[in-house]
């Protein structure tokens, strides 16, 4: 955790002005809108739902009053200072948050219109459509094809399955290093590589949106740039939420981002809240809030 | 301290701590020395008093039958026998309860359930070994006789294991028994293994849409799959060494059979029973010779479940 | 918009077969942890039972009565169990804390080791065989004595004690010994003034244990003190008579009054050693609470 807050604080205020970096970011900036158009929304399907989003562990709010559309195929980052709820919010979206005891959410979620709380949903459906890979990397203790068999074997999608492995393991970028050893342990791998493996085994069950919890935070910089390079590509079949603590990441792989920060009642009580959602281009470039402005130009955090 | 500490330099008050030092370096230490001393102690003494039988029979007395103080021979096959199928079948239904116990305690109770529930099923390892076996023989084993053991004869009587005549001792009553005392063993260690899956495994699993079950039967399992190998020899090694318990309820007549109905015996049982004195000297080394097969047997299993969890700790230390 | 069903509820037969395994499952898992609380209640309740009639004043404080009488209760074993059980534990209680500290202050992590894997491998041979070796070491030529037993006991006790002390130790803070070491003080004399003050709730709880474990032996006793006179000993060099070995006797015993005997004989073992479990689990959970506050 300290890790990557250091790293974004070398990223934004360390070594180089801000100014720099945001130079940096903008010419990246340019290069998106130039992707994207001013709009990267125009013409997508929201397919999550968010309205008057509040979670809180045992009474304690943790994060509230969220309202926000997440399109289909879009890469929408999450930022803001630690604390802020951002991977709360997250893990409400596949009801990860179901596993905590005390954790409660409130107000509405949908996916493709439908509510994700309500009666009758099996929250292991909703963990098919929406997938989620993690912070630290954490492959089964079984070989790499097991693990990303898994889920395939889990849903009976096992028709073909040495096809799918080779189709997940390819679409994560690791198909080429591993093929030959396929039956080899997954602890076998490198960090980068075991990252890259639980993101195959999440794709390999065709989820329709995934969830990245800062999935390069515990990765070297190398590590890290394939990782990145490998969810730009994803944005074309999947439609990727992701959480990071480094706003050049978010600069660098979103068509959106949604920034959050953490509001303080007077009785001291810490709590999360959406500030703004836009493209990342305009974000980073024209926020429309103070303290995004504050936030994306380095002057706190 | 006081002033003179400063000026005192005393050469003999820092002989006198250092003494103090050794002192007490000298008799931990020879606790400890003493641990290894009783060890090898114990091996060589049971030896000694086996060796007449182990001279006299050698290694024939393991596969020999007979136990006969009249023509002074002795063997120990049918012991052995019984130790196998009374040990194989407490693990047999042990482990699955004990495993699920485990499961239970460290995933599926609520929270506040798990302590008290936990306490309760250590407490039944707490129960004196000569106070279930007198349970055992006289309220379980009639109960067998009487309900069980003709049931399993009228409905399952073709398969060899449940032919026989109900009997209120024999190896069902001792298999039982058995079982009761190893549960609370294995299940205390699964519960631990079990608490260590790393949360992240978990939520992994449950993420790409497992049930529970699925997570705990694919992930949580196969995770510590090593501990509870060890788990199981531990209960092994504590099944074939239980004598009181099994002496009062199997019966004490050595056979080879399959049924598991009628009086048997094992090797932990048999020296229990001959405890008021051999007739014959060959007959006391014999027993003794039933002691250092046991040693040997349980020595194998407590050193091999050492040593798988040396390997479990150093694979996690590396990993 | 969207339709009108939730696809999330869609349920299929493999979804609706996956859900019913994983309730079966759990629920056997419960009933598994049922049944074992279910046998310990019939288990007691049992022992309970049988043993409550028998259980009067005459119990406690008369010796066996000669054969063909009744009446008569265990004096002479109640005595004989305390008094090999308190030798034992004068002998292991001493010993076990100074292995736990050779393994805590003095031994070199491989040699600590190897002491835990000895005193597991000791933990762990059979009770009967210990009765054998302390037959053939102390009882052949000499006769049986509730010394004899008493050491039978011992080994047993020691290993509990040894790694229970461990762990106690092991639990008190680094900055308490480094405090003691800084001030001066030798090691023998931080290990003697702080270190064992602080863990002596978990040496007192893990004692009550190996009292609770060593008590109830029955083994060790077998070939050490098992011939014994129907009134009290208290000549240590005599044999004694315990409770677990009257409970061993007399309930191979056709005679009902024996069997009655045997009954009552394991309600007071059986209370006397769940009692002492459940207060030691108590001061386990408490000394812990202390000690981690302390640090």
């Amino acid at each position: 955790m300290t890790e990557s807050e250091s790293r974004s604080e070398r990223d934004t205020a360390g070594g180089e002005s801000a100014d720099v970096v945001l130079a940096r970011s903008q010419a990246q900036m340019a290069e998106l809108a130039a992707q994207h158009g001013a709009n990267p929304e125009e013409g997508k399907v929201v397919v999550l739902g968010l309205e008057n989003v509040a979670v809180s562990y045992h009474g304690t709010e943790a994060v509230r009053g969220v309202e926000m559309n997440i399109r289909k195929e879009l890469v929408t980052a999450f930022i803001g200072p630690s604390g802020c709820g951002k991977t709360t919010l997250l893990r409400s979206l596949n009801r990860m948050n179901d596993l905590i005891p005390g954790a409660e959410v409130s107000g509405k979620i949908t996916y493709h219109g439908h509510d994700l709380n309500a009666a009758g949903v099996d929250p292991v459906e909703v963990r098919r459509r929406i997938g989620m890979v993690f912070q630290r990397p954490n492959p089964f203790p079984k070989s790499i094809f097991d693990n990303v068999a898994y889920g395939l074997r889990l849903h009976g999608m096992k028709d073909n399955l040495n096809d799918r492995v080779e189709k997940a393991l390819r679409q994560a970028a690791l198909w080429d290093e591993v093929h030959k050893r396929l039956r080899s342990s997954a602890l076998s791998l490198s960090g980068g590589q075991q990252q890259r493996l639980c993101i195959a085994r999440a794709l390999a069950i065709e989820p329709d949106v995934v969830l990245m919890d800062e999935p390069a935070s515990a990765l070297d910089p190398i590590a890290t740039q394939r990782i990145e390079d490998l969810v730009a590509e994803l944005r074309n079949d999947y439609t990727i939420v992701i959480v990071t603590h480094n706003m050049q990441q978010a600069a660098r792989v979103a068509d959106m981002t949604a920034f959050f920060s953490v509001d303080v009642a007077e009785s001291g009580a810490r709590c999360g809240i959406l500030v703004e959602h836009a493209p990342t281009v305009q974000l980073f470039t024209r926020p429309s809030d103070e303290r995004t402005e504050a936030y994306v130009t380095g002057r706190f955090g | 301290m006081s002033t003179s500490a400063e000026t005192d330099f005393a050469l003999p008050r820092r002989a006198r701590l250092h003494i103090g030092d050794l002192a007490l370096r000298g008799i931990a230490g020879a606790a400890a020395l003493t641990v290894m001393i009783v060890l090898i102690l114990i091996a060589y003494k049971v030896t000694q008093e086996a060796w007449d039988a182990i001279s006299t029979f050698g290694l024939g007395f393991l596969t020999s039958s007979e136990w006969n103080a009249v023509t002074n021979q002795y063997g120990a096959r049918d012991l052995i026998w019984g130790t196998a199928v009374t040990s194989f079948f407490a693990l047999l239904f042990a482990v699955p309860i004990s495993i699920a116990i485990g499961l239970f305690l460290s995933e599926l109770a609520p929270r506040r359930l798990r302590g008290p529930v936990g306490a309760l099923v250590e407490l039944l390892a707490a129960i004196p070994s000569v106070v279930l076996g007198l349970w055992g023989i006289l309220v379980m084993g009639p109960f067998l006789e009487a309900h069980v053991e003709p049931f399993l004869i009228d409905h399952f009587g073709w398969i060899p294991l449940f032919s026989g005549t109900p009997s209120n001792v024999g190896l069902l009553p001792a298999c039982l028994v058995l079982t009761i005392m190893i549960v609370p063993i294995v299940s205390s260690i699964c519960r631990e293994l079990f608490d260590s899956v790393p949360s992240d495994l978990k939520a992994g699993s449950l993420a790409l849409g497992s049930t529970r079950w699925e997570m705990m039967r694919g992930v949580a399992i196969p995770q510590v799959s090593g501990g509870i190998v060890a788990a199981v020899i531990l209960g092994l090694a504590r099944a074939m060494g239980e004598a009181i318990a099994v002496s009062l309820t199997i019966g004490g007549t050595a056979r080879t059979g399959w049924s598991l109905f009628g009086s048997a015996d094992t090797i932990a049982s048999r020296i229990a029973n001959q405890y008021q004195g051999a007739a014959t000297h060959l007959q006391q080394s014999s027993i003794a010779y039933l002691a250092t097969i046991l040693l040997v047997l349980s020595l194998g299993a407590n050193l091999s479940a050492a040593l798988i969890v040396r390997r479990i700790r150093r694979r996690m230390g590396a990993g | 918009m969207s339709a009108e069903v939730n696809p999330l509820t869609v349920v299929t037969r493999r979804s609706r077969r996956r859900k019913r395994a994983g309730i079966v499952m759990e629920a056997l898992a419960t009933a598994a942890a049922i049944l074992a609380i279910v046998v310990l209640a019939i288990v007691v309740i049992s022992v309970a039972r049988k043993g409550l009639p028998a259980i009067n004043a005459d119990f406690f404080t008369k010796n066996p009565a000669p054969v063909f009488q009744t009446g008569g209760g265990i004096k002479n074993a109640i005595v004989g169990t305390l008094i090999m059980t308190g030798m034992a534990t004068l002998i292991s209680v001493p010993v076990g804390v100074l292995i736990a500290i050779f393994n805590t202050e003095f031994a070199p992590p491989r040699v600590a080791e190897g002491m835990r894997i000895a005193l597991n491998v000791l933990a762990g041979v059979p009770t009967i065989v210990i009765g054998i070796f302390i037959f053939g070491l102390l009882v052949v030529g000499h006769g049986q004595s509730a010394i004899a037993a008493s050491l039978g006991l011992s080994i047993v006790m020691v290993p509990l004690i040894a790694r229970a002390t461990e762990e106690v130790l092991l639990l008190v803070p680094v900055t308490l010994r480094e405090g003691g070491m800084a001030l001066g003080a030798t090691r023998a004399r931080t290990v003697i003034t702080v270190i064992l003050p602080t863990a002596v709730g978990g040496i007192v709880t893990a004692t009550i244990v190996a009292v609770a474990r060593g008590a109830g032996e029955t083994a060790p006793l077998l070939f050490t003190s098992s011939i014994f006179a129907s009134s009290v000993v208290t000549d240590v060099h005599q044999a004694m008579a315990s409770i677990p070995l009257t409970i061993f006797v007399d309930s191979e015993s056709p005679s009902v009054a024996d069997q009655q005997t045997a009954w009552a004989a394991a309600l007071v073992l059986m209370a006397g050693v769940l009692i002492m479990g459940v207060i030691g689990r108590a001061l386990s959970l408490r000394t812990r609470r202390q000690i981690e506050r302390a640090r």
